[in-house]
Parts: structure tokens; C-alpha cells; sequence
């Protein structure tokens, strides 16, 4: 039986992408070493794939721009964006033509917000977790328990486990509860620990909210 | 079919055992036939307080793997006709036991008994969810400490959401708090929570509170179920629990401490 020497296999890897904006390669040479003298090491062997869509229209010496990136330490891997006659002449250089990668639109997703309800005790160790919506607890939320939701927590009992609202960075939750001894509360990243809620009169309802960056307590009395 | 009750707690060494061997008994006093088992593999007690060590030939993992059936692994009580134990296996470890397994084992014991009590091991691996997975109704052994009742509350929680009732969408189990090692004294020197206390964080129904005692150290060294000693305080709140298990309205004892009379006053207790 023959032995195969060698095996292809498609694989994935991470390439910085180097995107050259002129034409002017002093210029470049100039702005690159200050831009490798920040972090020499980070760059030092690392391979690079050239953009040249900027400078597709213009006339640009390739062979020269790989000599001022080979002098400061870095693997041009190939190149991407050009136009015909920049990738062929790549092509003559060794470089590998590479079509341009897919750049992912981050879409934000509007849904609109909904409501959670739960009529139930959450015990030590349960955790709930309201994505996109407001969350009710009809019950206790006991120690060592967790509820999180994207929206407002409402709890129509004690509060003694953690409970974290807005947890995608919404700024105007709140969280309510008729009695809060709660571990820890927080608001969009911004929280509180036992102690902090100590200061305050957690035995009647009250509601925690967000005013300029820091948790802020109000007593629900009418 | 039989009732299971579990007795679970989370937590070690709150009574778990001791509290199986007595309500097992109790209940068998009553007239009911009822069998308890030791979930407790691999380090088994229950036949210890039970006073039956020296009687073990077969146990439970024997009966799961289909090494002996059940009758040779039963044990009859001395004490009452109405009353068997399963004993735990000392040799292997808890995944011996499986749902299928346990569940096979419950099933052939519902047919004859009316009370199947589990004696859950501590923690929240494989022994005590299979023991609770298959109740109907548990008894949350409870010490008056914050460590104890953070424990039983996860406990609970496990109850609402691993059980065979839970998974099938049934009518949840039914939730007792059993409130044991309570000493009055130290609740009134703030040393304990109070039986409010811990009603009030783990909210279900209390079953019953058995006062710390002597009596049940003694009774466990000596192979007798503490429900057996008339005379004891914890014997006395065990039998109350017992009745109030069969829907019978006991009021709770021993919450108040005792009042030493004048004599006791000048010569001491």
C-alpha cells in the first residue's frame, strides 16, 4: 500500500489585513515605523494581507511597497481589492491573490420588548433569565438565586438573591421589590452590594434605579 | 399505590436518617405497611439505626442489577410486622444506582406497600436525585442554621425541576419542612433562627419540629428508632410529625423553653 507524503486540507486562519491608502510609499515607510515602534513585537513575523482597494485607480510600485514591509519585519502574504494589472503583477511577485472577505454587518436587532411572568419561588441556584423583556417574579427569589433580565425586574416578594436588569446596557431599567435584602442588584453594568442596600429602608417596597451613572434607592410611597 | 416520601436535606448530618428510621416506624406503628430505603450507597447507616446491621445478606444495588429479588433483600423489623428496610449496598458507589433501576425497584414495592420512604443522601449528585426523582411527597429536613436552610432551599429548587413529577408536567410534589436539632433556649439567645425564621425564607408547609436532644444519640447507638422512646421529647415531636404526615391536626410542641420550677431553681437540674 502507497503512503501518501502529503494530505490537503481546507483550513481557516486569522490574517491581519494591511489597507494602503496612497500611493506614496515614503510616506508609508515613514507612517509604519511609527506605527511598529508602539508595539514592535506584536507585528514582528506576522502575516499580512494588503488591501489595495484605496489605491486601485492609482499606479503603485507593488515590488517596492513588499521591500519597505519586508525591512520592517513583516510576511506579506498576498494581496486582495487591486486591480487587474496590481494583481497580476502581485501574482509576479510570489503573492497570493486572495478575494476580498465578507465584512459582517453588525445589525442591531429592534425586537420590540415583551414581559416575563414567573409565579413561583426561585430557590438557591435556579436562575432566570428574561432575554429581551421585562421579568415578574409572583413570589420569593431566595439566596443564592439568580434573576437577570434584559428589561425591569419586578418582584412581588422578597428579594435575597442577585438580581441584574438591563443586562444588555439598557440604562432605564429598575428593579422593584417589596423587600429588598438582596446579594447583589444591578442596573446596566452599575451594582450594588449587600451593604450598599443596607444604608437604605429595605423592609417596605422600593425601587432601584439608574441616575447619572450610579444606582440610586427610592422608597415606593405614595 | 404507595406514597414515596423522600427525606432530603442537601446538607449533612442534619437528621435525615434518623428522621427516615422514625417516621418509617411511626407509620408502621399506625398500621400502615411501609418500607424504607437507604439511598445512602456506599456509606449506609440507615440499617445501624435501625438495628438490623446484622441481618444485611442482600441490598438495593443487588436488587437493581438483578442479583437477588426483592424478598431476599427486604428486611422485617423486629419491632413491627408492618415495617421493612432496604439497605444501602457499602461496597459500591451511587451510580450503581439509575433511573430505570430504581424505578423498576419502586414500582414492584408500590404493589404492597402503602408508604415508601427514600432516606436520601446528602449533596445534589446522582443518590439523592435518584431519591427524590421519583416522590410524591418530601420532607425537608431542616437545621434551625443559615448553612442548613440555603441548602434545603436548593433542595427545593431541584425538587421543582429534576424530579419525575416536574419532568412529566404533573402535579408538583408535595413540600414538607421538618425543623430538627431545635433548641428553644439558643433561638432566644439569637444563637439559632427561629421555626419562623425558617418558614418565613423557605415558605412551605411545616410538618413538624423536633427539639434537640439527648434521646436521639442515644437511640441511634443503640439500634432503636427515637420514635420508640415515649419518654423523649424528640420521640413525642416525632410522633406528631407522624400524625400530622396522616392528616391529623397536631399542635406543635416543644417551641417554648422550659420553665425550671423553684426547686430546680435552687438545687440546679
Amino acid at each position: 500500500m502507497l503512503e501518501s507524503n502529503l494530505e490537503l486540507k481546507g483550513s481557516s486562519f486569522t490574517l491581519s489585513v494591511l489597507h494602503i491608502k496612497s500611493a506614496e510609499l515614503q510616506k508609508i515607510r515613514i507612517e509604519l515605523e511609527e506605527k511598529l515602534a508602539i508595539a514592535p513585537q506584536f507585528f514582528l513575523g506576522a502575516p499580512l494581507v494588503l488591501n489595495l482597494a484605496a489605491v486601485a485607480e492609482q499606479d503603485i510600485n507593488l515590488s517596492e511597497l513588499k521591500q519597505i514591509l519586508i525591512e520592517q519585519g513583516l510576511v506579506i502574504v498576498g494581496v486582495t481589492s487591486g486591480s487587474e494589472s496590481q494583481l497580476s503583477a502581485a501574482k509576479d511577485l510570489g503573492l497570493a491573490v486572495i478575494k476580498p472577505g465578507k465584512t459582517v454587518e453588525s445589525k442591531f436587532i429592534n425586537a420590540p420588548k415583551s414581559t416575563q411572568i414567573v409565579k413561583k419561588n426561585i430557590r438557591s441556584g435556579q436562575q432566570i433569565y428574561a432575554k429581551n423583556a421585562d421579568l415578574i417574579v409572583v413570589g420569593t427569589v431566595s439566596n443564592g438565586a439568580e434573576v437577570i433580565a434584559d428589561g425591569s425586574i419586578h418582584i412581588y416578594g422578597t428579594l435575597r438573591g442577585k438580581a441584574m436588569a438591563g443586562a444588555t446596557g439598557d440604562n432605564n431599567a429598575v428593579i422593584i421589590a417589596h423587600r429588598m435584602e438582596s446579594e447583589l442588584i444591578s442596573i446596566a453594568g452599575q451594582y450594588w452590594l449587600a451593604e450598599n442596600l443596607a444604608e437604605h429602608d429595605t423592609d417596605k417596597a422600593c425601587c432601584i434605579r439608574l441616575a447619572d451613572e450610579s444606582l440610586l434607592f427610592e422608597p415606593l410611597t405614595f | 399505590m404507595a406514597q414515596i416520601i423522600v427525606v432530603t436535606s442537601g446538607k449533612g448530618g442534619v437528621g435525615k436518617t434518623t428522621s427516615s428510621a422514625a417516621i418509617a416506624t411511626g407509620l408502621a406503628l399506625e398500621g400502615h405497611k411501609t418500607v424504607v430505603i437507604d439511598f445512602d450507597i456506599g456509606l449506609r447507616n440507615l440499617d445501624l439505626i435501625m438495628g438490623c446491621e446484622r441481618r444485611v445478606v442482600y441490598d438495593f444495588v443487588n436488587v437493581i442489577n438483578g442479583e437477588a429479588n426483592l424478598n431476599q433483600a427486604l428486611i422485617k423489623d423486629k419491632r413491627s410486622n408492618n415495617l421493612f428496610i432496604l439497605p444501602a449496598s457499602q461496597t459500591r458507589d451511587k451510580d450503581a444506582l439509575t433511573k430505570e433501576g430504581v424505578g423498576k425497584v419502586l414500582e414492584d414495592l408500590s404493589k404492597d406497600f402503602e408508604y415508601i420512604i427514600c432516606d436520601s443522601p446528602a449533596g445534589i449528585e446522582q443518590g439523592a436525585m435518584m431519591s427524590l426523582y421519583y416522590a410524591d411527597i418530601a420532607i425537608i429536613t431542616t437545621n434551625p442554621e443559615v448553612s442548613s436552610v440555603r441548602d434545603s432551599d436548593r433542595i427545593l429548587g431541584m425538587l421543582q425541576s429534576k424530579s419525575r413529577r416536574a419532568e412529566q408536567n404533573l402535579e408538583p410534589i408535595q413540600e414538607y419542612l421538618l425543623l430538627t436539632r431545635y433548641s428553644p433556649k439558643r433561638v432566644t439567645t439569637g444563637e439559632m433562627l427561629s421555626v419562623e425564621d425558617v418558614e418565613e425564607i423557605l415558605a412551605i408547609e411545616l410538618v413538624g419540629v423536633i427539639p434537640e436532644s439527648q434521646a436521639v444519640l442515644k437511640a441511634s447507638n443503640s439500634g432503636t428508632p427515637v420514635i420508640l422512646d415515649n419518654e423523649s421529647d424528640a420521640g413525642k415531636a416525632y410522633s406528631d410529625t407522624v400524625e400530622r404526615l396522616l392528616g391529623n391536626n397536631v399542635p406543635l410542641r416543644f417551641l417554648e423553653e422550659e420553665k425550671k420550677g423553684l426547686l430546680k431553681r435552687i438545687f440546679g437540674s
